[in-house]
């Protein structure tokens, strides 16, 4: 088997080919379907006219090369599974490249990590990409708090932005109205965060999986539009603008007389903030990391895993599962908070635009993208994601279409992540590789 | 107290609106055991279809109302239950055996496709429509001078849902689809040992489901004469919400849910304020999953290991 980087371990009388007329009758049919469902959404197109009477006009061009394309993805799709084999094939890699990307994989992150630390010196003169580093680093951040609720005790929670929000506001209230410093408002940001995760947890979390994804939902959106709406706190839609800057432990980053540069002796630069900003937010996603880290080897995060594996079996072992879930709840709003607090020092200028459900789901991707529970893929995914966004800047508004197509794929082809990886910390006995055979026989 | 009884007119119309789409919501969780979080979508894209289809009836010179009303409501119908069936198939279908979290998952990414796509194919800004029907009567007018109207709209709408849920009734409880349905909603496994097609069987459903939320994104079409790519996220959630009070998996629950919720959203923009409308409604969701998890008139669930 050496030499062979994947071998199907099916047989191939097993796996019936079809012929040619089978995959053209299956394309001729999607793109039928095609047809009819896109025949009015893309086929015509309406818009208001100038005396504001709505008018429409046709495209079939257009609607002639969506059938096309469908057509055509259609058959190349099937003649990939056909290359690919039948669902549930086994493959088998050999020993020499499974070390070796075994070694890589221990390898990525300390070596992702020291790159991450130079970022600003290597960097030091694009500001462009000092600043997507940031925002990479801000979802990192996102995603690592929503890992320690999703992907490590396995609640699905669709409105973790509402926590990112009220660190948010807490810090630009907080800093505008009583001129509280920032390394003041970030505890008390993560405290709020943490007491409204709990605030929304306590009755909400008896709930099964999927009511519980809507109730945080329903209450993401709630925050929004209280936020909206109650304009004497929060200033509804305008937003609050004027949010102090962070400062170094007191001393401001600014060119002034008492600013950092004047007494280093050095002249002023506005990246300095800049790479402040950038170690500040490596500093707070890496706390995040390492708590995360060490929380999963206390009893509580043993309870987490355990919660998210099955749910009945370890209330038959006497885990509280209340307890267990608020302080998964708590623990990831807290950093929702945190990062919140950063968000709004960063920007100077917060509004609810910025926390809506858009952004719980594009956090919760990242999650899932990164395997739900595995720290680096969460990294890698939030790396993949936002870069990703950056890429495709120019196609604007396909962008989030070519997002939810993704989503949809992903969860097809690899529902567990790229990096799929979501096995408990402990285990009864040593993990041993068996054979597929095995595994079949319900041995694995 | 008269308008009060207005109130209650309106609050009755939004509510068969909300009660259409949550009968989808509620028929998928029976069967398959997932929230379709794509299906508010779907009651948008009727809305869309709607709007379309009017306006090449009007461009071609139809006048008769009520023949381009039967025809945009067999057109939507029949293209929105095209969607439905093909959002499950392939979103959902691949997904059956999955763990748990990944059908939500898909049908989150699904909502982002429709939504999206709607924006690119048909832009983003509100369509507005001009009155389709119009006139109405007078029912009494009250003490005060305040005059308690029922608009002919709001008579079709309401007998449009009536007619539709007597249709869907007939067919779950006494058609051999109905028959297939309740069977997989009890024991699939059992169901196809039995010889019902389950994949047909829940394709059907989702067809069934779209094709009742496009005749509610056409009543709110000829009702707030607008449609706009967005519309389906917040009434999306609030049908669920109402499918959920009703006690989800139960079709009358699902029209009671939705009156309930029309009614309360209406009665609070009346007596408190329109801005929190919306929160007030997300907040019934939230209160009656703690204290009433079951519904109305759902069944409770048993958990099984």
């Amino acid at each position: 088997m050496a030499g062979r980087v994947s071998a199907t371990l099916a047989s191939p009388q097993d796996s019936r080919v079809p012929g040619i007329a089978f995959i053209f009758k299956k394309a001729l049919i999607s793109a039928l379907v095609a047809l009819v469902l896109f025949s009015l959404m893309i086929g015509v197109r309406t818009d208001a006219g100038p005396d504001g009477q709505l008018t429409y006009w046709t495209r079939f061009g257009d609607l002639a090369a969506m059938v096309a394309t469908v057509f055509g993805g259609s058959i190349v799709v099937e003649l990939l599974r056909q290359w690919w084999g039948p669902v549930g094939t086994v493959r088998v890699v050999p020993a020499s490249v499974q070390s070796g990307l075994s070694l890589a994989g221990r390898l990525v992150a300390p070596v992702l990590l020291v790159f991450t630390f130079l970022v600003p010196v290597i960097f030091y003169n694009e500001r462009y990409i000092l600043d997507l580093a940031i925002l990479v680093l801000t979802y990192v951040m996102l995603g690592w708090g929503l890992n320690v609720v999703v992907g490590l005790a396995g609640l699905l929670d669709l409105g973790y932005v509402a926590f990112y929000a009220v660190g948010a506001y807490s810090y630009a209230l907080l800093a505008t109205n009583f001129g509280l410093s920032f390394w003041v408002c970030l505890p008390l940001a993560g405290i709020l965060a943490a007491f409204w995760g709990v605030l929304l947890g306590f009755p909400v979390l008896r709930l099964r999986g999927d009511y519980l994804a809507i109730v945080t939902l329903a209450f993401g959106e709630i925050i929004r539009l209280v936020i909206i709406n109650w304009q004497s706190l929060t200033g509804g839609p305008n937003g609050i603008t004027g949010i102090p800057r962070p400062t170094l432990f007191g001393i401001p980053l600014s060119p002034g007389e008492d600013g950092l540069a004047a007494r280093l002796g050095i002249e002023f630069s506005p990246t300095h903030r800049i790479v402040f900003l950038f170690y500040l937010i490596l500093a707070l996603a890496l706390l995040t990391n390492w708590v995360t880290i060490r929380l999963r080897r206390l009893p509580i995060g043993r309870a987490w895993e355990a919660l998210r594996e099955d749910e009945i079996a370890c209330r038959a072992l006497g885990i509280n599962t209340t307890t267990t879930k608020l302080t998964a709840f708590a623990t990831g709003a807290m950093f929702g908070g945190f990062a919140g607090a950063f968000f709004a020092t960063r920007q100077g200028f917060i509004s609810p635009e910025s926390f809506t459900f858009h952004e719980s789901a594009l956090v919760l991707a990242i999650v899932v993208l990164g395997g739900m529970g595995s720290q680096l893929g969460v990294a890698l995914a939030a790396l993949a994601m936002i870069g990703g966004f950056e890429l495709f800047r120019g196609l604007d508004q396909y962008r989030m279409l070519v997002f939810g197509m993704a989503m949809v794929l992903l969860m097809i082809w690899r529902p567990r992540g790229l990096i799929g990886h979501r096995a408990p910390t402990v285990f009864l006995r040593h993990n041993q590789a068996i054979s597929a055979d095995l595994v079949n026989e319900g041995r694995g | 107290m008269d308008y009060f009884a207005q109130q209650l007119i309106n609050g009755l119309v939004l509510g068969s609106i909300y009660g259409l789409i949550a009968i989808g919501y509620t028929m998928v969780y029976g069967i398959v055991g997932m929230i379709n979080f794509a299906h508010g979508d779907i009651f948008m894209i009727g809305g869309f279809i709607a709007l379309i289809t009017f306006l090449i009836l009007v461009s071609f010179g139809l006048t008769a109302i009520p023949l381009i009303l039967l025809i945009v409501l067999l057109v939507s119908m029949a293209i929105t239950a095209l969607y439905g069936w093909t959002v499950e198939r392939i979103a959902y279908r691949p997904l059956r055996h999955s763990f748990r979290l990944a059908p939500m998952l898909s049908a989150i990414g699904m909502s982002f496709v429709l939504i999206n796509f709607s924006q690119v194919a048909q832009g983003a800004r509100v369509k507005p429509v001009p009155p389709i029907i119009t006139g109405g009567y007078t029912l009494y007018e009250g003490a005060g001078g305040f005059v308690v109207q029922l608009s002919n709209i709001q008579i079709i709408v309401v007998v449009t849902t009536v007619v539709l849920l007597g249709l869907f009734t007939w067919l779950v409880s006494s058609t051999r689809l109905g028959r297939d349905m309740r069977a997989c909603e009890q024991d699939q496994t059992m169901a196809s040992l039995l010889g019902v097609d389950v994949d047909r069987t829940i394709s059907m459903t989702f067809v069934i489901g779209a094709a009742l939320a496009a005749v509610a994104g056409m009543m709110y079409l000829l009702y707030y004469g607008l449609v706009d790519f967005f519309m389906g996220f917040v009434a999306g959630i609030k049908a669920f919400t109402a499918a959920v009070l009703g006690g989800i998996g139960s079709l009358p629950g699902a029209m009671l849910g939705g009156l309930l919720i029309g009614l309360i959203e209406t009665m609070w923009s009346a007596y408190f304020s329109v801005e929190y409308k919306d929160v007030a409604a997300f907040s019934i969701l939230i209160v009656v999953l703690i204290f009433l998890p079951t519904g109305l008139l759902g069944r409770p669930e048993v958990e099984k290991v």
